[in-house]
């Protein structure tokens, strides 16, 4: 070399050359939307094995993504009962009518109580009659058997577990409660079944987060391995790990996408077909719950999901297999 | 362009492709490097190519030491040289022109770019009309000319070809050399494996002869 200098200086300003054309922001992003295109185009081409790979991570993601909801709708409902959590206090059925409106307006001096409804054993037998369809028997019974009930409400600043078992506690010691039930314990229960539940559920989705995981993994490895040529040229002619990377991250983020989509339409449409049965049920119990699906929000919150697991998937894959395909 | 001083390449194993091999081909030079199989061209083509290092030695391109070159730097070395297979080595699931725009797409020209420096190349090797096949429906002698334009559309500072004519009859052969000529004329640095030794006794350029890993004949002008 008869002027190294000179060659040198020329060298970099080659480089200056490509460093400049690749930082070039449009050309940057013109790339990056020129392999996404691509990378489309490929799985568009293979389209039934993409779909069934999309359809496999849909449903792995459609899974957690229902439970959690129908969970989110349970806690819903048993919140709505939290704040008015009433108290049921049987009267022994020696105490005549008249004792009984007399307790229940005494009652409701109380500065726990906020309201108190006296149910009369006739009342009460109507209801039952009307509700349970058990009305021929109940005729064929000489005497009423149901005692007299006083439905409490606790003032709204004592509606605290605590403060709620002291108040029944109260009602205990009246000479005239046969027995004095807190509406409270099962909403408690409820609380507490509902957070096995959400761990349960936990568990499944991180299961299932993993499963994803390998799918897209091992879906890529099998695309790296077709295209093993392509990558050996690529390299060969100056292709940077990056470069070759790419199509594949791209790949993985495609399907995280579709699979996601696709576990948004499984998820609206699985609630759809609860709906009118679970309103029905609601009915029964004189409520006017529904499920809610949030459709928006759920779909946002998949597919972030599903790019996330895409893009990780993919580059697993890649990491582990690309390295490993250098010209020979 | 290229300098090899005392160059060794030992191969896992104790087999020795090359032994101490020194020599200089000038910037715009043209050579070719001959020998029976076995005797070290390849190794030495994959050496300029950095896809094996050298176990002992030292390589400069373009008067950069590249023998101790870091991984990550190797494709932009690799983006100055221009590379034909005998087997070329096109991608069949694309058109002719996407073959050829390939190194252009890799180095991250703009688009424009692209298709002027790509319609260029393809005009210059006779196959403008083809842009759109696949590699599949051409010769033999036309999937290597689109080996070729692949090589030169970058305009790589070296190309390196190895064996480019071992399938094609003479007279492609000939057609082929005559294109290297140009391209060396224009002053492309050009190092071809050949075992072609009556076409390469045609043409007047230099001649690296190896024999057992060893030079045996070196081009004029070296060091």
């Amino acid at each position: 070399m008869k002027r190294p200098g000179r060659n040198q200086r020329q060298s970099q300003h080659h480089w200056r050359e490509q460093l400049r054309r690749l930082l070039s922001p449009r050309t940057f992003l013109q790339r990056h939307a020129q392999v996404a295109l691509d990378s489309l185009g490929r799985l568009y081409r293979n389209r039934v094995s993409s779909l069934m790979t999309a359809a496999v991570i849909a449903i792995a993601l459609a899974m957690p993504a229902g439970l959690y909801l129908l969970l989110g709708n349970l806690e819903r409902l048993s919140g709505t009962w939290d704040g008015q959590a009433s108290m049921s206090v049987f009267l022994k059925n020696s105490v005549p009518a008249s004792m009984a409106e007399e307790l229940a307006k005494r009652v409701r001096e109380w500065p726990e109580v906020h309201s108190v409804q006296l149910v009369t054993p006739e009342e009460a037998l109507q209801e039952f009659s009307q509700h349970s369809g058990f009305a021929g028997v109940l005729d064929a019974l000489d005497e009423n058997p149901l005692p007299a009930l006083l439905v409490v409400m606790p003032a709204s600043e004592f509606t605290d577990p605590a403060a709620a078992s002291a108040l029944r506690d109260r009602f205990s010691s009246l000479p005239e409660t046969e027995l004095a039930q807190l509406d409270l314990q099962w909403v408690q229960r409820l609380a507490a079944i509902l957070e096995i539940a959400r761990r349960g559920i936990l568990i499944t989705g991180c299961l299932l987060a993993l499963a994803v995981l390998l799918m897209i993994g091992n879906t890529i490895r099998l695309e790296i391995q077709n295209r093993r040529e392509e990558i050996l040229v690529t390299k060969l002619i100056g292709a940077t790990n990056g470069f070759v990377r790419r199509p594949f991250l791209y790949c993985g983020v495609w399907y995280g996408v579709f699979g996601a989509v696709i576990a948004w339409l499984l998820v609206e449409t699985g609630f759809w077909l609860l709906s009118d049965p679970v309103a029905n049920l609601a009915g029964l119990y004189q409520s006017d719950f529904r499920l809610e699906t949030l459709p928006f929000q759920l779909l946002w919150m998949l597919v972030l999901g599903g790019i996330c697991l895409g893009l990780l998937g993919s580059w697993l894959a890649v990491g582990r297999h690309l390295d490993a395909i250098e010209p020979t | 362009m290229i300098r090899f001083t005392n160059i060794s390449k030992r191969y896992p194993g104790g087999y020795e492709a090359l032994s101490n091999i020194s020599f200089h081909m000038e910037k715009g030079a043209m050579a070719f490097l001959t020998g029976h199989s076995g005797a070290g061209k390849s190794t030495l083509l994959k050496l300029v190519a950095l896809i094996e290092r050298a176990t002992r030695g030292q390589l400069f391109l373009d008067g950069q030491n590249v023998s101790r070159i870091s991984k990550r730097r190797i494709p932009y070395i690799r983006r100055k040289i221009g590379f034909i297979f005998q087997e070329h080595h096109l991608l069949f699931d694309r058109t002719v022109f996407d073959n050829v725009a390939l190194p252009l797409i890799i180095a991250g020209y703009r688009h424009q770019d692209i298709g002027r420096r790509v319609r260029a190349a393809l005009d210059k090797l006779g196959l403008l009309s083809k842009e759109r096949l696949y590699p599949v429906t051409l010769s033999g002698g036309e999937q290597q000319r689109v080996g070729i334009a692949r090589a030169v559309v970058n305009k790589p500072m070296l190309l390196l070809a190895d064996e480019p004519t071992g399938n094609l009859d003479p007279d492609l052969s000939r057609e082929i050399m005559a294109l290297f000529a140009l391209f060396n004329d224009v002053g492309v640095s050009i190092l071809i494996a050949s075992h072609d030794i009556p076409l390469i006794e045609e043409l007047d350029y230099p001649v690296l002869s190896l024999e057992h890993g060893r030079l045996a004949s070196t081009v004029p002008d070296s060091e």
